[in-house]
C-alpha cells in the first residue's frame, strides 16, 4: 500500500477524529461493515459539509488521499462528509480503482453502493436526540450474519508470512528498549497486534506459519486475554474463520488504544524508519488510537483499564451527559401518619423519628440537578395500590438498620434444597415477600415467604358471582382452594436464566433459554404474553423500577427495550461484541445498564438509544451489576472473582475489590448505599464498606478530563466481612426495606 | 507461566485413528490418509467450538459442572440437532478395546430389554425443590449452626498446629475467617502483625454462653449413668462440626479425669472417657494434633495401668486396655510425623515396660495390646522374638506353684493374647508346613498352641481369600458405597445425598433413637458403609455398638463375635469382611469399614443440647470442672510429657 509520508501521517489524526466511531449507538454492526475498507464507520451525525470553505478543504482532502491511493480513506471521508460519490470527479474516482491493485475484489462501485445502503439503514436509530424521540427505534437487522468474506478479505494483504515474525520481534525490540513511561503504553499494541497478524496469516493459508507465530508469541500476551488466545488458537484454518463470532469482533470492531501523545509520536517514529508496513498498516486499519495528551500511562493504570475484547471504551464514549439523579418521588399524602404516630409512641421514642422523617419529606422534594426530567421518559401512572405501598416502603424505611462498618447487617440465607444443581436464577420481590426461583427444568416457581399463602384468582365464572360493592372485594376474588406456599409455572421450553418481579408484585418475567421472555400474571398465575424477539437464548431480564418497561438481553448480543403491552422491543441497544450476560436499569429507569462476554458494560440512554457509557476494566464476562440507590455508582462483579466500582456520571472506574475467588453472580448495595454485598459462586457472600471507597476517590478535574484514574489499593481495609455458606453458591442477594441482607442459593452436596 | 500451555492448546486435536474408526463404523472403508487428517482438524476445531459454548450454558447456569444438556444447548445454538438421549453417568462410560495394532474407546451402547425396564420397579421420585431460611450472619458474627460450615476447617486446624507461621502471614485466605466483622480494627492488627511475624499467635478461646452450657451437658451425659444419653453425647461430639473451640476444654476434661480415676480405680468412668476420645477423633471437622499431649498420656495410662479396676479378678479391663490400645493405633497412624515421632515414642515405651522383669501382668498384658495394635510389622520385629521368653513366664504362672489368682488370669489373658495376634503373622510370613515341634522349638512353651492357631488363621485365610474374590467384584465397583437402610428405602442414597432434607426438626430425631447404643441402627437412620483400604487393626472399631457390647459383656475375646453379630443386620458381605478381620488379626489389609449414620450428622449441635438432658437427671460426674473457664492455649508443645502414669 502506499508508503507512509509525513504529510499523510498528520492527517492520519485528522483521521481518527472523524471517523470517531458511533458504532456503539449505530444498532448495526453489519451494515458497517460492508465497505471493504473501514470496518466501522457508523453513520457520525454530521452535517453535511456545511459551508463551502469546509467542503472545499475536504474536496482537498480528498484530491490528497487519492494521489496516495489511500481508497479506504476516500471512501470512508466520502461518507462522513456526505459527499456522493458522483459529486466528486469521476476520472480520479477511477483512476482510483485502477491504481489500487491491493484492494479487493469488490469494486469501488460496490463499495459505494454498499455504503449509500449503509447510511440510509443507519439514518434511522442515529437520528439526533433533539430531532424526536422515536418511541420504535428501529433496529436495521442486527442479526443478519454479515457476508464473512467482505469482512475478511480485508486480510487478503499479501506479506511474506516468513517476515511476520521478524516483524513483531521487531517491534517488540523497539518497545522493550524505549523508555519505562513509553513502555507499557506501547505495550498495550501487542496484543492487538498479535492476533491481526495471527488473522492474516490464517486467513491467507499459512498456516504452520500462522502455528509458529502463535507458538512464539503467545506467551508473552497478558495474562487476561488468555480466553480469547484459546479460541484464537483453535482457530488455524481459513475456513474456521468464517462464522466465529470472536473473528468477527475482532473485525468488525476496531481494537480501542489509549497512547499518550508522546509515546505514539515515538511508535509512529519507530515504524516510519524502518519503513515497516506490515505493522502500520495494521495499526491504521485494525487499531484506533486514542491519542491524548499528558503523562503516559503507568503499568497499573493501563491493566486496570483494559481487559475487554476490543480494547478500552473511547474517551469520548464516555463523554455524554448522564442524568444520574433520582427522580422526585411523588408526594404521597400519608394518611395513617397518626397511627404511625401511635406505633411510634409505644416504643417510646418518637421525638427521634419525627425529623428524621421531615428531612426525608424535604430530600425528595428539591429536585436533584443531576435528575432527568421527570417526564423525561413516560412512566405510568402510580395506582392506588401502588401508593399504598410507597406508604409501607416509607414506614418500613423509618425503622430501618443505619448500616456502616460497625454496624453489620444481618444476612438470612434461603437455601434451595433439592434443586439438583438446577437453580439457574432467583428474584426477590423488593418488600421481600416473595421468591422466585427459575430452573434448568424450564419452570419457575414462587413462593411466598410470609405466612400469607399463595392464592389464584377464581374463575371467571365464580367471579360473576362476586358482589362486586363489597368492601373486601378483593379478598374475595380470590380462590381460597388454591392457597399453597409456592407455585410453579410452566411455559418455557428451556432453562430459565433469569427472571424479575414487576414492582408492583403483580407480574413476574422471566427469560430462557428457548429465546422467549415471559410476563406471568402473581395473580392467576398463567402466562400472560410470551415476547419473541430475540433468537437466541435470553440470558437475563428485568424490569424498570418503575415497572412497566423491562430490558432483556442475550446471547444475540442486542439488549431489547420493552413494555409490558407492546409484543414488539421499543428500543434495540446493539453494540456489545458479544453475549449480553446481564441487565439492569438504573434508579431513575432513563438508562440501562448491559454486561457483556465481551467484558465491557454498556449504559444506554433509553430516550434516545445512545450508548452513553462504554466501561472496560473486567477480565472476564459480567455477570452481575448493581447501582447504588442514588444512582451515583454502579458496582460490576465477573467470572475473574473482581467486583469493579463505577462512577456514572464521570464514567470512570473508581474502586476494585479484590476477594474472591470465582464468578460472582449477584451484587447489591444495602438501601442507603453503605455497604455493598456481593455473592459469589466460591460460596461466600462478602460485605464491602463503599462509603470509604468512594470516599478515597479522588478526583480532581484532570482525573476526570481523562480518565486515568489511581485505583486505590485498598481493598482488603474495605472487606467487612466474608460469610461461607456450606456448598452453597450465592446466586443472588436482596436488602429488605429494612436493611436485612437477604441471600439464596442451591444447596450443593 | 502459561507459556508452556499455550502451544499446547494450539495443537490437540483428535488423532487421526479416530476418524478411520468413525469413518469405518459408518461403513467408509480406506480412508486417505490426507483426508483424516484434515476431518480430524476440522472437528477437533468444531468440537471446541462447541465446548466453549457450552461453557457459556454452564456459566449462566450457575455450576460448575459441565453436563450434557449443555452441549445440546450449544449444538442448539449452532443449528445441529441435540445428541438425544445421552444419559452421563458420574463416569464417562467410555470402554477400551484393542486388537489388530489398533486401540479404541468407544462408548458401548448396550442392547436394552425393553421388558426389564417395563418391570423394573420405578425408581423413588427424586425429592421437590424447597427452600429453607437460616442465618447465615447475625449482625456480622456467623452463627455456629448446623447450616453453617464450621468455624475453622480442619485443613485451617492442620495447618495451624503443623505450619504454625504460615498461617500468621498477612493478608491471607484464612483470615477472612478469623477477622469475621472484625473489619474496623483490621487495619490496625494488620500493622501490629508485621511485628509479630516470627511469633505464634496466642488465641484466646473463649466460649460464647450456649458453648458453655453445651459444654457442661455434654460433659455431664459422657460420664453421668444415663446410657441414652452418652450415646447421644457421643454422637454430638463425633459429629458437630462447631466443636473447635471447645477442643482444649475437652482435652483437659479428659486427661484429668484419667488421672482422678485410675486413682480410684473407676474402670467405667474411664470407658467413658476413652469413648469420649474416640468420639473427637471421629469427628471429621476436628484436627487433634494439638492436644495430642494431653490426651496420649490419658490413653496410654487406660492401656498400662496397673490397676484400673476395684476387682481386677473379676472386672473386665482386659477390653478397656484393648479399646484404648486400638486408639493409640489410630491417633499413631493420623498423627504420627517425623517431627513428632509419636510411633516410635510409644512403641519404645511399651517395649520398656514390656522388657522390664517386675512389670505386673496387667501392664504387661496393655504393653502386648497396645504394640500389637501397631499393625503386623511391629509383632514380627518387636514380639515374636520375645515369645520364647513370654512362654517361659507365662508357664511359670499356669504350671507352678499357684501364686495368685490375679497373676494366673493375667498370663491367661496374655496368652490368649499373644496367640491372637502372633498367629496372624505367622500364618502371613512364616512358610508351610506347621509342625509342632518346630514350632515349640521356636517359639518355646507357646509353640504347639500356635502352631494350631496359625493352622486355624491359614484355614480361615484360605477361606476368606475366596469369600474376598467373590466379593471384590462387587467392592472395587466404580463406587464403592452401599448404603444399608434399615428401613428398607433401597440402597442408593449416597449419590444424591438428601440428607440435608431430612434436616430433622432434631428433637423428633433424638426422641426415636433407641435407648440403647447396642442396636446402631435406629429406623429411619442410614449407615453407609465404605470400605477403605487400610489395616485391619481399626476393623473392630467399625461400630460404636459394638464396642459397648464388648466392654460390657465381660468375655475377654468377645471381639470377633461382637463384630459379627453386629454386622449380622446388614448385608452378608460386610458380615463375611469383618468377620474375617476379626479372627485373622492383622494378617493382611483388609478392607475398612466406616459406618456413618446420615442424619444425625445435621442433628447435632445445639439442638441436641436441649433435647439431651432435662435439667432434673443431674447426673454429677465425679471430676467438678467449670465449664465457664477460659484458658490460653499456645499449641502443642512437641516435647510435652508422654510418658504415661
Amino acid at each position: 500500500m502506499a508508503a507512509v509520508q509525513d504529510g499523510q501521517l498528520n492527517l492520519e489524526v485528522e483521521k481518527d477524529i472523524k471517523t470517531e466511531i458511533t458504532n456503539d449507538g449505530s444498532g448495526n454492526i453489519n451494515a458497517n461493515s460492508s465497505s471493504p475498507g473501514s470496518t466501522s464507520s457508523g453513520g457520525k451525525s454530521k452535517s453535511p459539509a456545511g459551508s463551502g470553505e469546509d467542503q472545499q478543504t475536504l474536496l482537498a482532502v480528498l484530491q490528497f488521499l487519492k494521489r496516495n491511493k489511500l481508497t479506504e480513506s476516500v471512501d470512508i471521508l466520502r461518507r462522513e462528509a456526505g459527499l456522493s460519490a458522483d459529486a466528486d470527479d469521476s476520472p480520479v474516482s477511477e483512476s482510483a480503482g485502477a491504481g489500487s491493485g491491493g484492494v479487493p475484489s469488490v469494486g469501488a462501485d460496490g463499495g459505494d453502493a454498499n455504503s449509500l445502503l449503509s447510511r440510509v439503514s443507519i439514518a434511522t436509530p442515529v437520528a439526533p436526540p433533539a430531532t424526536a424521540p422515536p418511541k420504535v427505534v428501529a433496529a436495521s437487522g442486527g442479526e443478519d450474519q454479515p457476508d464473512v468474506n467482505v469482512v475478511l478479505s480485508a486480510y487478503s494483504q499479501q506479506g511474506d508470512p516468513v517476515l511476520y515474525p521478524l516483524y513483531y520481534n521487531g517491534l517488540k525490540k523497539f518497545i522493550e528498549s524505549v523508555l519505562d513511561c513509553h513502555r507499557a503504553e506501547l505495550s498495550q499494541v501487542f496484543y492487538p497486534l498479535f492476533v491481526h497478524m495471527y488473522l492474516e496469516l490464517v486467513y491467507n493459508n499459512h498456516e504452520n506459519e500462522a502455528k509458529q507465530f502463535f507458538e512464539k508469541f503467545s506467551g508473552d500476551q497478558e495474562c487476561y486475554y488468555e480466553e480469547d488466545l484459546r479460541i484464537l488458537s483453535s482457530m488455524s484454518k481459513k475456513e474456521h474463520m468464517k462464522g466465529n463470532e470472536t473473528m468477527l469482533d475482532f473485525r468488525t470492531s476496531k481494537f480501542v488504544l489509549r497512547i499518550s501523545r508522546d509515546s505514539y509520536q515515538l511508535l509512529k517514529r519507530h515504524l516510519q524508519e524502518r519503513q515497516n508496513n506490515q505493522i502500520w498498516n495494521i495499526i491504521q486499519e485494525h487499531l484506533y488510537i486514542d491519542i491524548f495528551d499528558g503523562m503516559p500511562r503507568s503499568k497499573s493504570q493501563i491493566d486496570a483499564m483494559s481487559g475487554s475484547l476490543a480494547g478500552e471504551g473511547k474517551r469520548d464514549a464516555n463523554k455524554a451527559k448522564v442524568f444520574y439523579g433520582l427522580l422526585k418521588e411523588p408526594e404521597i399524602e400519608v394518611p395513617l401518619d397518626d397511627e404511625d404516630e401511635e406505633a411510634e409512641n409505644e416504643e417510646g421514642k418518637p421525638k427521634k423519628k419525627k425529623p428524621k422523617k421531615d428531612s426525608m419529606g424535604s430530600k425528595s422534594k428539591k429536585q436533584d440537578p443531576n435528575a432527568p426530567q421527570q417526564t423525561r421518559i413516560p412512566l405510568p401512572e402510580l395506582k392506588d395500590s401502588d401508593k399504598l405501598d410507597k406508604i409501607m416502603n416509607m414506614k418500613e424505611a423509618t425503622k430501618k438498620i443505619r448500616l456502616g462498618p460497625d454496624n453489620l447487617p444481618s444476612i438470612c440465607f434461603y437455601s434451595f434444597l433439592n434443586a439438583y444443581q438446577g437453580l439457574t436464577a432467583v428474584d426477590f420481590t423488593d418488600d421481600s415477600s416473595l421468591i422466585a426461583g427459575g430452573f434448568a427444568d424450564s419452570t419457575v416457581r414462587v413462593w411466598s415467604v410470609t405466612p400469607k399463602k399463595l392464592r389464584r384468582v377464581k374463575s371467571a365464572a365464580d367471579l360473576s358471582n362476586i358482589d362486586k360493592e363489597s368492601d373486601d372485594v378483593l379478598e374475595r376474588i380470590m380462590d381460597e382452594k388454591t392457597a399453597s406456599e409456592s407455585k410453579i409455572l410452566y411455559g418455557h421450553s428451556g432453562p430459565v436464566y433469569g427472571i424479575s418481579f414487576s414492582p408492583d408484585r403483580n407480574y413476574l418475567l422471566s427469560s430462557s433459554e428457548d429465546g422467549t421472555v415471559r410476563l406471568w400474571s402473581l395473580q392467576t398465575f398463567t402466562c400472560l404474553v410470551g415476547y419473541k424477539g430475540h433468537n437466541y437464548p435470553v440470558w437475563d431480564t428485568q424490569f424498570s423500577p418503575y415497572g412497566y418497561y423491562f430490558i432483556s438481553g442475550g446471547h444475540d448480543r442486542v439488549a431489547r427495550l420493552w413494555a409490558t403491552d407492546h409484543y414488539q422491543p421499543l428500543r434495540m441497544f446493539a453494540g456489545h461484541l458479544a453475549d449480553i450476560t446481564c441487565t439492569l436499569f438504573h434508579p431513575n429507569s432513563n438508562y440501562v445498564a448491559t454486561g457483556s462476554a465481551d467484558r465491557t458494560i454498556r449504559l444506554w440512554d433509553v430516550l434516545t438509544g445512545n450508548c452513553v457509557r462504554i466501561l472496560t476494566g473486567h477480565k472476564g464476562p459480567i455477570h452481575s451489576l448493581a447501582f447504588s440507590p442514588n444512582g451515583k455508582f454502579m458496582a460490576s462483579g465477573a467470572t475473574d472473582g473482581r467486583v469493579l466500582l463505577w462512577d456514572v456520571g464521570h464514567g470512570l472506574m473508581v474502586g476494585e475489590l479484590k476477594g474472591h475467588t470465582d464468578t460472582i453472580y449477584a451484587l447489591k448495595f444495602s438501601r442507603d448505599g453503605e455497604i455493598l454485598a456481593s455473592g459469589s459462586m466460591d460460596n461466600t457472600v462478602k460485605l464491602w464498606d463503599t462509603l470509604k471507597a468512594f470516599d478515597d476517590v479522588e478526583l480532581d478535574d484532570f482525573t476526570a478530563a481523562t480518565g486515568h484514574i489511581h485505583l486505590p489499593e485498598n481493598s482488603q481495609e474495605l472487606l467487612l466481612g466474608t460469610y461461607m455458606t456450606k456448598s452453597t453458591p450465592v446466586i443472588h442477594l436482596h436488602f429488605t426495606r429494612r436493611n436485612l441482607l437477604l441471600a439464596a442459593g442451591a444447596y450443593n452436596p | 507461566m502459561a507459556e508452556e500451555r499455550r502451544p499446547k492448546q494450539c495443537t490437540v486435536v483428535l488423532p487421526t485413528e479416530s476418524m478411520k474408526a468413525m469413518a469405518e463404523s459408518i461403513g467408509v472403508g480406506q480412508l486417505q490418509e490426507e483426508s483424516c487428517a484434515a476431518l480430524s482438524e476440522e472437528v477437533s476445531y468444531r468440537i471446541k467450538e462447541i465446548a466453549q459454548d457450552a461453557l457459556k450454558f454452564m456459566h449462566h447456569g450457575k455450576r460448575r459442572k459441565l453436563t450434557t444438556s449443555d452441549i445440546d444447548h450449544a449444538l442448539k445454538l449452532k443449528n445441529v440437532e441435540p445428541l438425544y438421549g445421552f444419559q452421563s453417568q458420574e463416569f464417562i462410560p467410555f470402554r477400551f478395546a484393542s486388537g489388530g495394532g489398533r486401540e479404541l474407546h468407544f462408548y458401548e451402547e448396550k442392547e436394552v430389554d425393553l421388558s426389564d425396564i417395563i418391570n423394573t420397579p420405578l425408581p423413588r421420585v427424586p425429592l421437590d425443590v424447597s427452600l429453607k431460611a437460616h442465618w447465615l450472619s447475625i449482625e456480622g458474627v456467623q452463627p455456629a449452626i448446623p447450616e453453617n460450615p464450621p468455624p475453622a476447617p480442619k485443613e485451617q486446624q492442620k495447618a495451624e498446629s503443623t505450619e504454625p507461621l504460615k498461617v500468621v502471614k498477612p493478608g491471607q485466605e484464612e483470615e477472612g475467617s478469623i477477622q469475621k466483622g472484625q473489619g474496623a480494627i483490621s487495619a490496625e492488627a494488620k500493622g501490629k502483625k508485621e511485628g509479630l511475624m516470627r511469633m505464634k499467635p496466642r488465641s484466646t478461646h473463649e466460649l460464647s454462653v450456649e458453648q458453655q452450657l453445651y459444654y457442661k451437658e455434654i460433659t455431664e451425659a459422657c460420664v453421668g449413668s444415663c446410657e441414652a444419653k452418652r450415646a447421644e453425647a457421643l454422637q454430638s461430639i463425633a459429629t458437630d462440626p462447631g466443636l473447635y473451640q471447645m477442643l482444649p476444654r475437652f482435652s483437659t476434661f479428659i486427661s484429668e479425669g484419667v488421672r482422678v480415676n485410675v486413682v480410684q480405680n473407676n474402670l467405667a468412668l474411664l470407658i467413658y472417657l476413652m469413648r469420649m476420645v474416640k468420639a473427637l477423633m471421629d469427628n471429621p471437622t476436628l484436627y487433634l494434633e494439638k492436644y495430642l499431649h494431653e490426651l496420649i498420656p490419658a490413653v496410654v495410662t487406660c492401656i498400662v495401668s496397673k490397676q484400673l479396676c476395684l476387682r481386677p479378678d473379676v472386672d473386665n479391663h482386659w477390653a478397656l486396655r484393648d479399646f484404648a490400645a486400638r486408639l493409640m493405633a489410630q491417633s499413631c497412624k493420623t498423627f504420627s510425623t517425623t517431627t513428632n515421632n509419636i510411633q516410635s515414642r510409644i512403641t519404645k515405651t511399651f517395649t520398656k515396660s514390656w522388657l522390664d522383669e517386675k512389670t505386673q501382668w496387667t501392664t504387661r498384658y496393655g504393653c502386648i495390646a497396645g504394640l500389637s495394635e501397631l499393625g503386623p510389622d511391629v509383632i514380627k520385629t518387636l514380639i515374636l522374638p520375645r515369645l520364647t521368653v513370654e512362654g517361659a513366664r507365662i508357664k511359670a504362672v499356669s504350671e507352678g506353684p499357684v501364686v495368685s489368682n490375679i497373676d494366673k488370669i493375667g498370663a491367661d489373658h496374655v496368652q490368649s493374647l499373644l496367640l491372637k495376634h502372633c498367629a496372624s503373622v505367622i500364618a502371613k510370613t512364616r512358610p508351610l508346613p506347621d509342625n509342632m515341634e518346630q514350632y515349640r522349638a521356636d517359639y518355646g512353651y507357646l509353640g504347639p498352641t500356635l502352631c494350631s492357631h496359625v493352622v486355624k488363621a491359614r484355614a480361615q485365610a484360605a477361606l476368606q481369600a475366596q469369600q474376598v474374590n467373590r466379593t471384590t467384584l462387587t467392592i472395587t465397583q466404580p463406587r464403592p458405597t452401599l448404603t444399608v437402610s434399615q428401613s428398607g428405602i433401597g440402597g442408593s442414597g449416597g449419590s444424591r445425598s438428601p440428607s440435608i432434607i431430612k434436616v430433622p426438626s432434631s428433637l423428633t430425631l433424638m426422641s426415636t433413637r433407641p435407648g440403647t447404643p447396642t442396636q446402631p441402627s435406629p429406623p429411619a437412620t442410614k449407615y453407609i458403609v465404605m470400605a477403605t483400604s487400610a489395616g485391619a487393626s481399626s476393623t473392630q472399631q467399625v461400630l460404636d455398638g459394638s464396642l459397648v457390647i464388648t466392654l460390657s459383656s465381660s468375655s475377654g475375646s468377645s471381639v470377633t463375635s461382637t463384630v459379627a453379630s453386629a454386622t449380622s443386620t446388614l448385608q452378608p458381605l460386610v458380615k463375611l469382611e469383618s468377620r474375617g478381620a476379626g479372627g485373622l488379626g492383622g494378617s493382611r489389609p483388609l478392607q475398612k469399614y466406616i459406618v456413618v449414620s446420615l442424619p444425625t450428622s445435621a442433628s447435632s449441635s445445639l439442638e441436641s443440647k436441649s433435647g439431651m438432658l432435662p435439667p432434673s437427671s443431674s447426673s454429677t460426674s465425679p471430676i467438678s470442672l467449670e465449664a465457664g473457664m477460659k484458658m490460653d492455649h499456645t499449641g502443642y508443645v512437641p516435647n510435652g510429657t508422654l510418658l504415661p502414669i
